[in-house]
């Protein structure tokens, strides 16, 4: 029964890190940049939620697009005034930029609302209970894996199905040629870095509900944790986004309770330096041939 | 190509012109409280600390209650001190450039350090150059000793308002051993890459195996966990009735959180960092309600020093101070007391400063707000009683022997 | 004399003398300011970390720039170089070996051991490619901190002993520990002086440009610049780029070695995911595979952070402005077009100059 419980736990992190390496995974796969400001959009995220619940006294079911809009907002304004200009120069020059915007983000917060930990609010307490009590799993888990899960399949519709989706792919695949065939690209990078901030906004509102501290520097770690995951899954594979956020979850659940504490870390990145090394493009990541 | 050479060569003094262009822009205007007249009169007085990134909420701490207290010094007879805080983001790198911006400032007393690791590493500056440090929070033994491990070369110069891990780890294997209506069972969750928490736990573990505690379960985490689940199933499965967690404020409520959700009601115990849960924002305390904390400050306090020094800072800076904040208050009024006693004044040599201060230090006995009669030994350690208080209704309430 | 001066600056060699002209001119002018009491402390004692970070940063440039391989973990090497020189120190200096001679033996042990533990790691590695091989490296880095971070040595008139996650050391009376887990290396005899520093990026530098100007150094280019047509002119892509691999740590570790000696205490989280983050944007401003713009960018942005001192709690927000804000142009397209423009005018005019 432990086992179970271990897992239920691992999975509710996996679904945390699962739900932040979509938006990730999707601003990867198009825009084709290490988004390092990621984890601090989700700070935002988290911040705007909390002041909405606790100092506008909103309801947690408002606070949630309060926090969508703003991170949107945040993310195309980003996008525009630092992403853009760089559209032309090296992804590693964006990468810096993205740097420097989390860089800005971090300590924006810190001198806005201090440094301090906030805590968040308590969100759906309560769980059900299986096996005559001998298992919990908390409602919060429950939402938080179904949450993930449909905003994956809403991605895949969105992203498989319509017109500006059949355009990302086109990007993703080549931005030359998506130009050529008169795709407006920038405007996909804008909307792709749009919807990627909403996912943040959601990801915060889950991760915050879940492991309820609010400070300046939260999302560094989980930004890390998604990017992990989102190369475990395979770079641009929404599928694969998910799959991997919710292994990283459950190893490291795993290494904690089953080897050591101490070196949970070591031990999640030697298993994705093995997994990597049997299937060199992540698990769901396809296999581009080069050509000759 | 000629002019290649000569562009290329020049960026080079360029940049070394730059450097030194700086290094007078960056000494001065730094100082943050000077006294109303005139800087002639004030002792340079300097600290780093983390005051950005991950750990600034200790160092703005510190910051804040010793601009409180220097600024009601400075209104009082006797010595005046000019503050200056620098950054050092609790990285020993940055902490030795800031301590050396500090000396081009010209300082002649230090607060030294917030944090452990940043302390070790300007200590020996500190015996070097001969100037005198009180840290209020750098802990770890390896600040005011250069052979930590034996408790052996003492910088001389370089001492502490705060108890050393060590120090805390024996007393709180002690409470326990000396309690055991609160429970016999012990589990231990610490952090693993925190000078702070280690050189507790460690202490901890030895006391333990030495007074024949009942550890049953140890588990760590990392400064990038977020999820503490595992740890404290692990200590509910071994049945441990007291779960000791010698952390800061911040992860332990994330933990008081987790074993809530977990419904495992152990009595939890914790150390001077543990000071601040209850005034974390929108933190129902109503989980701490019977944490012990061995502490020798307290919010709550009644007596006057506390009260006042506690409804000023809330006013400037709308937060209750913790254990952080009350260290640093009480540095520079134990600066003020030996300073005021030994007659240092300003045009003193540095040498002189120095000298004077330590002989005070170790001969003066100083009642603060985080402790009454303390005495520093040679070495720089303190001695007064760590208080050990439990939450009761949302507040502490202190506990008798 | 024009002969010499001309092979000096024939286009092949040109970047390698700017380099090290650059570096010995801020070396001897720094070195002649810091004599006569113009240099604070606060810039003076920022000598020696600046050129650890340039060495480093050097070799994270031929890793990325001339390579083309997206290292993520370079801090992870400069903790190996630094925690294998903090134990080596600890032993020279119990044996009672000089300053200077204790500096070099521990900047070799800390290129040697980086440069093995390079090679190991590079086998997994360079199995892989782009972000994955990014990802990777990321890793290695965050298991090489956690592994330090849980890692005990002490010395004592025994030797030296080694504890793992807990520390279990049992010394002799007066017995000292060197590395004491998340407490990092403590009590270390500071050795590291800014000529020591200089000396190395020197050697940082002759070592670069001789690989990129040999037979290998030309295999690694063109492995970067199409790896099939490499292989099909019988380049071993593979041992090109394993070769700039361990080169990149091994001057890692050189840095890591001097960094450790500078300072009494560090702990294994100084060299985190952040510290490597740092040394890619000191190469990426500086231009990838450009030695001479590492070397400056580095300097100004280890400086940068010091000079925005005065704003107090401010400081970081604006070092973060000014880091975009010189990407922003520094990759503007309009400037850069002018700048080009300006280039060939003045090289116009030099070349007239020169008739």
């Amino acid at each position: 029964m432990a086992f179970l419980s271990y897992l239920i736990s691992g999975l509710g992190l996996g679904s945390v890190y699962a739900i932040i390496a979509l938006g990730y995974s999707m601003v990867y796969g198009i825009a084709k940049m290490l988004n390092f400001a990621h984890g601090d959009v989700i700070m935002v995220g988290a911040y705007v939620s909390f002041f909405a619940m606790t100092v506008a006294g909103v309801p947690f079911a408002v606070s949630v697009p309060a926090a969508v809009l703003v991170c949107t907002l945040l993310g195309m304004t980003v996008e525009r005034l630092a992403y853009k200009p760089l559209r032309q120069a090296s992804s590693l020059a964006v990468l810096i930029t993205a740097i420097g915007v989390s860089y800005f983000l971090q300590n924006g917060a810190q001198l806005l609302w201090g440094s301090d930990t906030k805590i968040y609010p308590t969100i759906l307490p309560g769980a059900v209970s299986l096996f005559g009590g001998q298992l919990s799993v908390s409602y919060l888990t429950i939402v938080t894996i179904l949450t993930c899960i449909l905003i994956m399949v809403c991605l895949m519709l969105f992203i498989n199905k319509t017109r500006t989706g059949k355009a990302m792919r086109a990007c993703s695949e080549d931005k030359g040629a998506a130009t050529l065939m008169g795709i407006n690209v920038n405007k996909i990078i804008s909307i792709t870095f749009a919807i990627g901030s909403g996912l943040a906004a959601i990801a915060a509102v889950l991760l915050c509900a879940t492991y309820p501290s609010v400070y300046p520097t939260l999302g560094s770690m989980p930004g890390i944790r998604a990017f992990t995951a989102a190369v475990f899954g395979g770079i641009g594979s929404i599928p694969g986004a998910f799959l991997g956020g919710l292994l990283l979850g459950v190893i490291e659940t795993f290494a904690k309770a089953y080897i050591s504490t101490q070196l949970s870390d070591a031990i999640v990145f030697a298993v994705l330096i093995i997994v990597l090394l049997i299937k060199p493009t992540g698990l769901l990541g396809h296999k581009i041939s080069e050509k000759v | 190509m000629k002019f290649s050479k000569f562009a290329k060569g020049g960026l080079a003094a360029v940049m070394a012109m730059g450097m030194m262009a700086c290094s007078n822009g960056g000494a001065s205007g730094t100082a943050s409280t000077t006294p109303a007249e005139g800087d002639a009169a004030a002792i340079k007085l300097g600290f780093s600390g983390p005051l950005t990134g991950d750990a600034s909420v200790y160092g703005l701490a510190v910051q804040h209650a010793a601009e409180i207290a220097v600024e009601e010094v400075n209104a009082m007879d006797g010595v005046k001190f000019s503050l200056n805080a620098q950054d050092d983001q609790a990285d020993p790198e940055k902490a030795v450039s800031a301590y050396n911006a500090l000396m081009d400032w010209g300082m002649q007393v230090a607060m030294l350090t917030v944090t452990s690791g940043a302390g070790q590493a300007v200590a020996p500056y500190y015996q070097k150059d001969n100037v005198f440090g009180l840290t209020p929070s750098a802990s770890s033994t390896g600040v005011i000793y250069a052979d930590a491990e034996n408790n052996a070369n003492p910088f001389g110069t370089v001492f502490q308002m705060c108890f050393t891990d060590p120090n805390q780890g024996t007393a709180s294997a002690d409470y326990l051993k000396e309690h055991t209506e609160l429970g016999t069972k012990i589990a231990v969750i610490y952090r693993s890459d925190d000078n702070y928490s280690t050189g507790i736990y460690n202490t901890f573990m030895a006391e333990a195996k030495a007074k024949g505690l009942d550890v049953v379960s140890d588990a760590a985490f990392v400064n990038s966990d977020t999820d503490y689940s595992v740890q404290v199933k692990q200590a509910a499965d071994a049945g441990a009735d007291i779960l000791f967690l010698p952390i800061y404020y911040q992860p332990a409520s994330q933990i008081l959180v987790e074993a809530n959700k977990q419904g495992y009601k152990p009595t939890f115990f914790g150390c001077d960092g543990m000071d601040g849960i209850l005034s974390l924002e929108n933190f129902d305390t109503s989980l701490a309600e019977g944490l012990y904390m061995l502490t020798p400050f307290s919010a709550d306090a009644a007596d006057e020093k506390t009260k006042n020094f506690v409804a000023k800072y809330q006013e400037k800076y709308g937060e209750v101070p913790n254990q952080f904040a009350a260290d640093a208050y009480d540095c520079v009024y134990a600066l003020k007391q030996a300073c005021d006693a030994a007659g240092v004044t300003a045009d003193m040599s540095a040498a002189d400063i120095t000298s004077a201060m330590v002989s005070q230090f170790t001969s003066m006995t100083f009642d603060g707000i985080t402790g009454t009669s303390m005495t520093w030994s040679k070495t720089g350690e303190v001695s007064k009683d760590p208080k050990a208080v439990v939450i009761q209704n949302g507040v502490y309430v202190s506990v008798a022997d | 004399m024009n002969k010499v001066i001309n092979t000096l600056f024939n286009p092949k060699v040109r970047s390698r003398t700017i380099s090290f002209l650059v570096v010995i001119a801020a070396y001897v002018i720094l070195t002649l300011l810091s004599a006569t009491g113009h240099l604070s402390r606060l810039f003076t004692s920022l000598l020696v970390p600046v050129t650890a970070y340039i060495v480093a940063a050097i070799g994270l440039n031929l890793n990325v720039g001339i390579s083309g391989e997206l290292n993520l973990g370079q801090a992870g090497f400069m903790s190996i170089g630094a925690f294998s020189a903090v134990v080596v120190s600890g032993v020279l200096q119990a044996a009672g070996v000089g300053d200077i001679l204790r500096l070099i033996i521990c900047m070799a042990a800390g290129a040697l051991i980086a440069a093995l533990m390079g090679w190991l790691i590079s086998i997994p590695v360079l199995k892989l490619q782009g972000d994955y091989l990014a990802i990777v490296t990321l890793a290695f880095g965050q298991i090489i901190m956690s592994l330090l971070n849980n890692s005990y040595v002490g010395i004592d008139s025994k030797g030296l002993h080694f504890a793992f996650v807990n520390n279990t050391i049992q010394m002799e009376q007066g017995g000292r520990l060197l590395i004491s887990g998340p407490m990092g290396a403590t009590g270390v005899g500071i050795a590291s002086t800014f000529t020591a520093g200089f000396v190395l990026v020197l050697i940082a530098l002759a070592v670069v440009y001789n690989l990129m100007y040999s037979r290998s150094g030309r295999a690694i280019m063109a492995s970067r610049d199409n790896r099939i047509a490499a292989e099909s002119v019988g380049i071993k892509v593979s041992q090109a780029k394993t070769l700039a691999f361990v080169t990149a740590s091994c001057l890692a570790g050189a840095a890591g070695a001097l960094y450790a000696l500078n300072y009494s205490s560090f702990a294994a989280t100084k060299f985190d995911f952040n510290n490597s983050i740092l040394l890619l944007v000191y190469v990426v401003l500086g231009g990838l595979g450009n030695m001479t713009g590492t070397v400056i960018a580095t300097t100004l942005l280890v400086v940068l952070p010091e000079m925005l001192r005065f704003l107090q709690n401010y400081r970081m927000l604006i070092y973060a402005i000014v880091l975009i804000v010189i990407m922003l142009v520094s990759n503007n397209e309009f400037l850069r077009l002018r700048m080009q423009m300006l280039r060939t005018r003045l090289k116009k005019k030099g070349a007239e100059a020169d008739e």
